[in-house]
């Protein structure tokens, strides 16, 4: 059985962060494994812009983000490999997995970090009616497609979903020459960056069509039309509001959910709203010395977020190894009025130096409204923020100070105070 | 006459009962060939998209051919499977009961079974079917147990039958639509779009066109309607909700809605029943989806309808006969043999109607000579999944591509997916691999893996990814090359302006 | 008097700026948050640009597409031209991060260099 006294599982943003961060802070016998032929993770499809601005103070396409850290991997001579599936890990953190030179082996870790990413909503999950043509794609196959394959999946396109995801191919593929008719939304607001609105829709005179579904797919062999409608309050199509849009491609941007098949079973309990590991203020998981950080954690929307994520998650595996199990995180936290989830779910205010930073999403828009800590009917915190949208993580700093003084018997609820 | 090829059997169908019956008959000297019109094995019709049961047989009417075809194909799938490599699971089936009134019917059909003679039923109280399926609703009050019921892959079955067929012999073509049948002296000329076959006899296994198919002989006609049921597959996380194929009371329309396990892990709900008229309306519906639902719920309510994977619908081929009856035996043109308005229990005898064809060609006349070295072993499938750790440390020292993983939510290999195209009656198209080996199965529905599989489908059948297609026909899953598309479009548009122009 | 709502894409905060505007004249600009949101507000105006991120073809490469970009943003109404022009394009791996692909696209005194390594296969 092969040693490593941190085992990091994907090759993505998340995984090479911790990876830098770990070997920068002295621990050198670390592995990075990948399921694909080379490191960068999703990053590697992402060639559009928008990353970097805080961690680099530049802007930079994915690949040149991931390449920053890659550079270092090599110039470190970082352990990684590469077209290797783990297959399964255990709570006493033996990691499993195969490829095509060493078949299958296994690995003792001293300690594991998650760093999966996470996968798209497909057609089945979202139960749209209809024929089963070709055509139908999620937004990611769909950029792998015309970004590293150079393959056009189709010519006349309809979107469903206007995260970022959807934006950026609704960009992409107007430029390589189809014709995207529409971004359709289910909300009556859209999830995506207000630049990426700009720049992917507005510029192209793609229509953006909220509040509306597709409730149908047509199309024998090949994608021939959708049928979309108005949807009502309860997101229930309005049927008398029905209308067909021919097209041959329907890409699907309706979600993305974090990879957590190992991660599950190893008995690593999930948090059933983020989809992805319930957390202490460490990082750590509910199995000791497995810790997560990125997209497999929660979905994040600004990558530079997951290298800050990925750096903690680095710097508690190497107190783990070091130092052994911490203190039981036993204060709840909750997601209170607004909030649709909050990371981290539970801490331990001894375990942490100087602060906490929670990330959290709010349920709906926000304008104006207060964001608050409380425990019990004590406030710790009170905010006023601008603009709170799903589309974009919150994050709060809570100093362990002001968590030492509170009384944290009852947990903290983070909330939205609206008016 | 030319000297074109003349075939002994040629079968019209290449769904389940086609393929069972060119197996059946390839155990004989005889030039066999299956026509299909779709791209491959179990493509188009009822054999993809079935309940995946083996029937046990009390639901058909005593004394109908379903009835003693049920009953024999049942017992036969075991080694039949043992043979073929197949997956199969002797589950058991409950129908349940909810009412005294619905109690009455379970004794109508424990009647029917024993005249059927099927084995292994019996009658159950609530408490003896809690302890077979704990997580069924508490409303339940009795129910018909029978033992010999069970689930199988109903496509991968029918893929294997074929496969066996190949190896013995017989011959398979796709994209094959037979448009003119005519009978010529003592042989039949059949026609499809590219190209003439002969044949001394000629087997309608054509499901859902059976009747098309039989009209077109000129033999005393008969019409197949199409019934359509919707399904649902859920996350392998809910297969725990049903450890037996769980039935309700059936009705004139058929037999429910049920909740079942299926061979793979996974939870099928389904099939609705709707008789349409477009033999081709092959579409999932919003109100037959939520009707699926809400009728499974009556059985088990703890299923997470949210957990959904896939849906699908299938069409049943049903005879608008009399006697509702699978329409089996030689028409009144001679030579042209029927198997045809096959719908359930059609899959689960499957393989006794291939024997009852073969039977019915040699009272015809056909001469059945056993061949010596007729093999009823497929090669044997590799699975990944259900090696140990040394036999796959073994298979990928002799064959690395064992060790690539491609589908990362069923955990396929890209030497099962090789294999599966290289077999006889191998994969062309995405489905076909997905059927074969399930890469594009799981939660992420191909996702993540399909855009690997085109690229071992390219380079496998020496194609463009271009070619790739979903399932045959114009079915590509990619449009065009980038950049390429862009010279060409600004090429036409200077084209139309030099035109517009001149 | 004009009064033209823009947001800034410059980064992911996307400022809602108001430009005033009289007789194709910048009379005031109100909402930015830095000097980059102020510049583009003024060019968004007047003469929009943008950053085009795609890719060219290449060979002998460890893929067959090579990502760049443009250096700096270019003028929207050119983007169909650019890509058109880059369409035609095919590079020879090696290739590094930052390497120009393209001198100058079309007049418009901006390279296009690549946002990858690409690597001899």
């Amino acid at each position: 059985m092969l040693n490593y006294d941190i085992v990091i599982i994907g090759g993505g943003p998340a995984g090479l962060g911790a990876a830098v961060e770990a070997y920068e802070k002295g621990v050198k016998n670390i592995v990075i494994i990948e399921r694909d032929k080379y490191l960068g993770g999703i990053l590697e499809q992402c060639i559009h812009n928008g990353f970097g601005l805080q961690e680099f103070k530049e802007e930079l396409t994915g690949p040149e983000y991931a390449q920053r850290f890659i550079d270092k991997v090599e110039e470190y001579d970082i352990n990684v490999m590469l077209e290797t599936m783990v297959l399964e890990i255990t709570p006493d953190r033996i990691v499993k997995a195969v490829n095509s030179k060493e078949g299958v082996f296994t690995i003792k870790a001293g300690a594991i970090i998650l760093a999966m990413g996470c996968r798209e909503r497909p057609r089945g999950a979202i139960m749209i009616p209809g024929t089963r043509p070709a055509g139908i794609l999620t937004a990611g196959t769909a950029q792998r497609y015309v970004n590293m394959e150079g393959y056009l999946p189709g010519k006349e396109i309809v979107i469903l979903g206007s995260g970022d995801v959807g934006l950026i191919m609704a960009r992409r593929l107007t430029l390589e020459g189809a014709k995207v008719k529409a971004v359709v939304e289910l909300m009556p607001y859209s999830s995506g960056l207000t630049r990426n609105i700009v720049q992917c829709l507005e510029d192209f005179n793609i229509p953006l069509l909220l509040s509306h579904t597709v409730i149908e797919i047509h199309g024998k062999d090949r994608v021939e039309g959708v049928t979309i409608a108005k949807v009502d309050e309860n997101r229930e199509p309005i049927m008398e509001t029905a209308q067909y849009i021919s097209c041959d491609t329907l890409i699907l941007s309706v979600g993305l959910i974090p990879e957590n098949e190992l991660s599950q079973k190893a008995g690593i309990e999930l948090d059933p709203i983020t989809g992805g590991p319930i957390v202490n203020e460490m990082l750590e998981t509910s199995v000791p010395g497995i810790f997560a950080c990125g997209n497999v954690l929660q979905v994040h929307d600004l990558v530079d977020n997951v290298t800050a994520e990925a750096r903690l998650a680095a710097n508690s595996a190497i107190r783990f190894i070091r130092e052994g199990e911490f203190g039981k995180s036993s204060i709840n936290v909750k997601a209170g009025n607004g909030i649709r989830y909050v990371v981290p779910q539970k801490i331990n205010v001894d375990n942490i130096e100087k602060r906490i930073k929670f990330r959290m999403r709010p349920v709906n828009v926000y304008n104006n409204a207060m964001l608050a800590v409380k425990s019990g009917d004590k406030y710790l915190l009170r905010q006023k923020r601008q603009r709170l949208t799903p589309g974009e993580m919150i994050d709060v700093n809570l100093s362990k100070d002001i968590l030492k003084n509170a009384n944290l018997e009852e947990g903290i609820v983070f909330l939205v105070e609206e008016g | 006459m030319t000297m074109k090829e003349m075939y002994d059997v040629l079968i019209i169908g290449a769904g389940v009962v086609g393929c069972s019956i060119a197996r059946e008959l390839s155990k004989y000297k005889l030039k066999i060939l299956v026509v299909e019109k779709g791209e491959d094995v179990a493509s188009e019709g009822a054999s993809k998209a079935n309940s995946a049961i083996l029937h046990a047989g009390y639901d058909p009417v005593p004394g109908t051919l379903k009835a003693m075809l049920n009953v024999r194909g049942n017992e036969m799938y075991d080694e039949l499977c043992k043979d073929l490599d197949v997956p199969i699971k002797r589950t058991g089936s409950l129908v349940v009961a909810f009412s005294e009134e619905e109690v009455k019917e379970l004794y109508e059909l424990f009647d029917r079974g024993i005249k059927n003679g099927v084995k292994g039923l019996s009658l159950i109280t609530k408490d003896m079917v809690k302890e077979i399926e704990p997580h069924i609703n508490d409303t339940v009050v009795a129910a018909l147990y029978a033992k010999t019921a069970g689930i199988i892959c109903p496509y991968g079955y029918t893929i294997a039958v074929a496969e066996n067929a190949a190896q013995n012999g017989a011959e398979f073509v796709f994209n094959s639509e037979v448009i003119d049948i005519k009978k010529n002296g003592d042989f039949f000329i059949v026609k499809t779009h590219k190209e003439e076959f002969y044949s001394k006899y000629v087997v309608n296994a054509a499901g859902l066109y059976s009747d098309v198919i039989n009209n077109m002989v000129g033999a005393k006609p008969f019409s197949v309607h199409p019934r359509k049921g919707e399904y649902l597959i859920l996350d392998k996380d809910q297969g725990y909700l049903a450890r037996t194929v769980i039935f309700q009371v059936p009705t004139k329309m058929g037999k429910g809605i049920l909740v079942s396990p299926t061979v793979d892990g996974n939870l099928l709900i389904g099939p609705t029943s709707e008789d349409i008229q477009d033999k081709e309306f092959k579409a999932t519906t919003r109100e037959g989806l939520n009707k699926a639902i809400t009728v499974a719920k009556r059985s088990v309510d703890k299923f997470d309808v949210r957990k959904t994977i896939t849906q699908f619908t299938g069409l049943r081929a049903t005879p608008d006969t009399e006697d509702k009856d699978f329409i089996i035996g030689e028409s009144d043109v001679k030579g042209f043999i029927n198997a045809a308005g096959i719908e359930s229990p059609g899959f689960t005898a499957a393989p006794a109607i291939a024997e009852m064809i073969r039977d019915i060609l040699k009272d015809a006349g056909l001469q059945l000579i056993e061949k010596v070295d007729f093999n009823p072993k497929r090669k044997p499938v590799i699975r990944f999944t259900e090696l140990s750790d040394e036999e796959r440390n073994k298979l990928i020292k002799e064959n690395p591509a064992y060790g690539r993983i491609i589908c990362r939510c069923e955990t396929v290999t890209e030497g099962e997916i090789i294999d599966a195209i290289r077999r006889p009656v191998g994969a062309k198209s995405l489905d076909g691999v997905k059927r074969r080996v399930r890469a594009g199965m799981g939660r992420c529905q191909g996702s993540f893996c399909g855009p690997r599989v085109v690229e071992i489908l390219a380079r496998e059948l020496n194609i463009s990814p271009l070619e790739v297609t979903k399932h045959g026909r114009n079915s590509n899953i990619l449009t065009a090359e980038t950049k390429k598309f862009l010279l060409e479009k600004a090429a036409e548009v200077l084209k139309k302006e030099v035109y517009e122009n001149a | 008097m004009e009064l033209k709502e823009i947001t800034c894409i410059v980064c992911p905060l996307g400022c809602r700026i108001q430009v005033e505007m009289e007789g194709g004249e910048i009379k005031s600009v109100k909402g930015y948050s830095c000097s980059r949101g102020l510049e583009y507000a003024k060019n968004e105006v007047t003469m929009p640009k943008r950053t085009i991120t795609t890719s060219v073809r290449a060979i002998g490469g460890h893929l067959p597409l090579l990502s760049v970009r443009t250096k700096e943003p270019v003028p929207k109404e050119k983007i169909p031209e650019i890509m058109l022009e880059l369409a035609k394009v095919e590079v020879k791996a090696p290739v590094k991060i930052g390497d120009v692909v393209v001198k100058n696209i079309l007049g418009t005194g901006v390279d296009i260099i690549a946002t990858r390594n690409l690597y001899v296969k």
